[in-house]
């Protein structure tokens, strides 16, 4: 609560003349924590916090791609990249897991740092093929080394105790934890679009010859991105580890980064809120249909080809047009 | 969630003082099916394991102890977060009390740690990893049907046996490709065989056309194909394109399925050797049970198939014998009864959790042999169960008292 009236507060966060917060936002901002209250109560809490973890995720591209324009198809290179560190720092150095989420996404930051610097000289197709390479190699590497155990993945990670205190074994107790740091991830976007960084992020998504002209280090702003982006996906990706325990192929193979793609899109790109609504309807389609089998896939295909056609500015971007307000 | 402890706490009690009658938390007993649906082990296990697991339940015309069976099943599209998620919410909200099936390793691990945390039977069939019996083996898990181990050993032993004594291995190159080679490598040495060389291939390729022209020119008598699933399949069906088996040199895949060899076709898949826990066309048993299977999937069982039926029909054997669905006593109930059922006669679970049975040494048929679809393995030899295990001696896992 405290952290959001800070940012309502924030004389920064000017998108409007009036320089707070918009009301549409600051309403959604009330109903997502409110329900994120009341929801581990109705809903199964592991649920949630799979939510939580995928919409952070989602958000983290979103930065990259909704705001700043670059196609990212390698982001699972970071959450998995992330998800296998604080595996093993948590399982075998045996930290807390606070300590092992922070290794994990300090990780993804230097690997975002050494990939971004080497993308972001290419555009368009080009940038996501460059992207989705280097995240392939990372594939490679989780496959190969030997302490991220293969096939099996690292198996077993202990939730432990916060900050040496709190026990994290009770679902209920771990669910605030896994709110705070997605919503304070969440915030941290938030910030991050309504600063003067983020207006220049968006000068150069529309135009970036012009933001050359006018005398922005173009290139420099994109790395900043980038990496923000890739440090707020391993935190994502440090986070869930921690909630199921395991960090496994799955989390470093392609079809991961478009998941986060396709959740961005559903959800709106370039909307503040979409990608959480992407990823809790994707999220949802996966677990709750788990049991109709092959379906899972096809009926996301549906959606996904539907949205294409329909409404391309996606759910949010769509109720967004309606209200005719930015969300 | 507290509000629910305490409601089950109560319930606990409230049971613990009616004795007298059977035991079973929620009043039904349910079983999850956690499968591939339509993924690359959608064949050998998904639908079919289900319907596998409903006919054991059959078997016991539905109840157990006076209360209802319900199958329920997942697809966990190979993801091992989905798989966890969805096997977390089965055991506590949904009051599940075995999972059965669960190919993909990744997710059977998951699944054996969260079983153990939580108190409830795993069954594995699907999946091959030892580790599920090693340093990961639980007291209420329960390793079915096959694993790496077996299938290299009984392959590899059983073709040298059989006057296979020079191998080359063709190999995927990762954890699990290494280790299978090197698993039927040792056995290949220890029966008196030689391994003439190794060539590893990336995980995924399309093409093996270097690394069996590699293998042919090595002069080897057995090529070993130490991989899975379609990195398999591929590469039989180019070394039929390469003639190498007309050559004279065999095949011995590693782990191979009767589905892998019904999409391959005899002509191409003929010759090749493979380890088996079961097979339809065994006795008039085993040809009942399958007969009925295909009539309701229109496929014969693979092995995982005939798994997954064994073990859910033994896990009610022993509910019913323990007379309550605890999972501690059902443990118990499971590693004391024999294992019988169409396709297993007097297995038993060692203390690790792995199923001690014995398999089978097939050849896939020429074509002109087959008497018509689905008659696709010749039985050369039975494998006796003491050579398909990971031997105790060497295990790492907690439960076996050395």
């Amino acid at each position: 609560m405290t952290i959001a009236v800070e940012a309502t507060n924030d004389p920064l966060s000017v998108n409007h003349a009036s320089g707070t917060m918009p009301v549409t936002h600051r309403v959604v901002f009330l109903l997502l924590i409110l329900l994120s209250l009341i929801a581990p109560f109705f809903v199964y809490p592991v649920f949630l916090m799979k939510v939580m973890c995928f919409a952070l995720f989602a958000c983290s591209l979103n930065l990259l791609l909704g705001f700043g324009g670059l196609m990212s198809f390698g982001h699972a290179a970071y959450f998995g990249g992330a998800a296998y560190v604080a595996a093993h720092v948590a399982k075998v150095w045996e930290t807390t897991p606070e300590v092992a989420i922070l290794l994990g996404t300090l990780s993804s930051t230097v690997l975002g740092l050494a990939i971004g610097s080497l993308a972001i000289r290419r555009q368009g197709i080009y940038f996501a093929m460059v992207t989705l390479a280097f995240a392939q190699m990372v594939f490679f590497g989780a496959l190969q080394f030997p302490f991220t155990g293969g096939e099996d993945g690292i198996q077993n990670v202990p939730r432990g105790d916060l900050f040496g205190l709190f026990s994290l074994r009770s679902d209920f107790s771990l669910y605030f934890v896994v709110l705070v740091i997605s919503f304070g991830g969440f915030l941290a976007i938030y910030r991050i679009i309504h600063s003067p960084f983020g207006l220049v992020l968006k000068a150069i998504r529309e135009n970036e010859v012009r933001a050359v002209s006018l005398g922005y280090q173009v290139n420099h702003y994109k790395l900043i991105v980038f990496v923000l982006s890739a440090t707020l996906a391993g935190l994502a990706g440090a986070t869930k580890t921690i909630v199921f325990q395991l960090a496994s192929l799955t989390d470093v193979h392609w079809s991961m980064s478009g998941e986060a793609v396709l959740m961005t899109l559903i959800g709106g790109m370039g909307t503040v809120f979409g990608p959480v609504v992407g990823a809790a309807v994707i999220v949802t389609m996966q677990d709750y249909l788990a049991s109709l089998g092959a379906w899972v896939t096809v009926i996301q295909g549906c959606i996904f080809v539907i949205s294409v056609l329909l409404f391309r500015e996606g759910i949010v971007g769509l109720i967004a047009k309606v209200l005719r307000r930015p969300l | 969630m507290c509000y629910k402890t305490i409601i089950a706490g109560a319930l606990a009690a409230a049971a613990y003082t009616l004795p007298a009658h059977a035991q079973v938390s929620d009043d039904v007993l349910k079983i999850g099916v956690l499968t591939d649906m339509a993924g690359v082990a959608a064949d050998i296990t998904g639908k079919g394991s289900v319907v596998a697991a409903e006919m054991a339940v059959e078997e016991f015309s539905s109840t157990v102890l006076g209360k209802p069976i319900q199958i329920i099943s997942a697809d966990h599209q190979h993801k091992a977060d989905i798989g966890a998620s969805i096997a977390r919410k089965w055991l506590d909200v949904e009051n599940v009390d075995a999972i059965a099936d669960i190919p993909n390793s990744a997710v059977a691990l998951a699944i054996q740690n969260l079983a153990r945390e939580k108190k409830r039977i795993a069954l594995f069939s699907g999946a091959g990893s030892t580790a599920l019996t090693n340093d990961q083996c639980s007291p209420y898990g329960f390793h079915w049907t096959y694993d790496t181990y077996s299938v290299s050993h009984g392959t590899a032993s059983a073709v040298v046996k059989a006057g296979g004594a020079s191998w080359f291995m063709l190999a995927s190159d990762y954890a699990f490709g290494h280790q299978l080679a090197k698993d039927a490598g040792d056995v290949v040495k220890a029966s008196g065989g030689d391994v003439l060389g190794e060539v590893l291939h990336p995980l995924g390729t399309a093409d093996f056309s270097s690394f069996l022209l590699q293998a042919q020119s090595s002069g080897a008598k057995v090529i070993g194909i130490a991989n899975a699933g379609a990195d398999t399949v591929n590469a039989i069906k180019q070394a039929g394109e390469f003639g190498i088996v007309e050559q004279g040199q065999s095949l011995a895949a590693l782990i191979l399925f009767l589905q892998d060899v019904h999409s391959l076709g005899l002509a191409v898949a003929k010759g090749t050797y493979l380890t088996t826990a079961s097979y339809w066309d065994i006795d008039d048993q085993s040809r009942v049970w399958s007969e009925k299977f295909k009539s309701r999937t229109g496929m014969m069982p693979s092995m995982v198939h005939a798994g997954v039926y064994g073990s859910v029909l033994h896990y009610l054997k022993a509910v019913e014998k323990a007379g309550t669905d605890d999972a501690g006593k059902v443990a118990a109930a499971i590693r004391e009864l024999p294992i019988n059922d169409a396709f297993t006669h007097d297995a038993h679970v060692r203390e690790d959790g792995r199923v001690l049975r014995d398999m089978y040494l097939a050849r896939v048929k020429e074509p002109s042999a087959s008497k018509g679809e689905w008659d696709y393995f010749e039985i050369v030899s039975k494998i006796p169960a003491a050579d398909t295990v990971w031997p105790l001696d060497k295990s790492t896992c907690p439960l076996v008292k050395k």
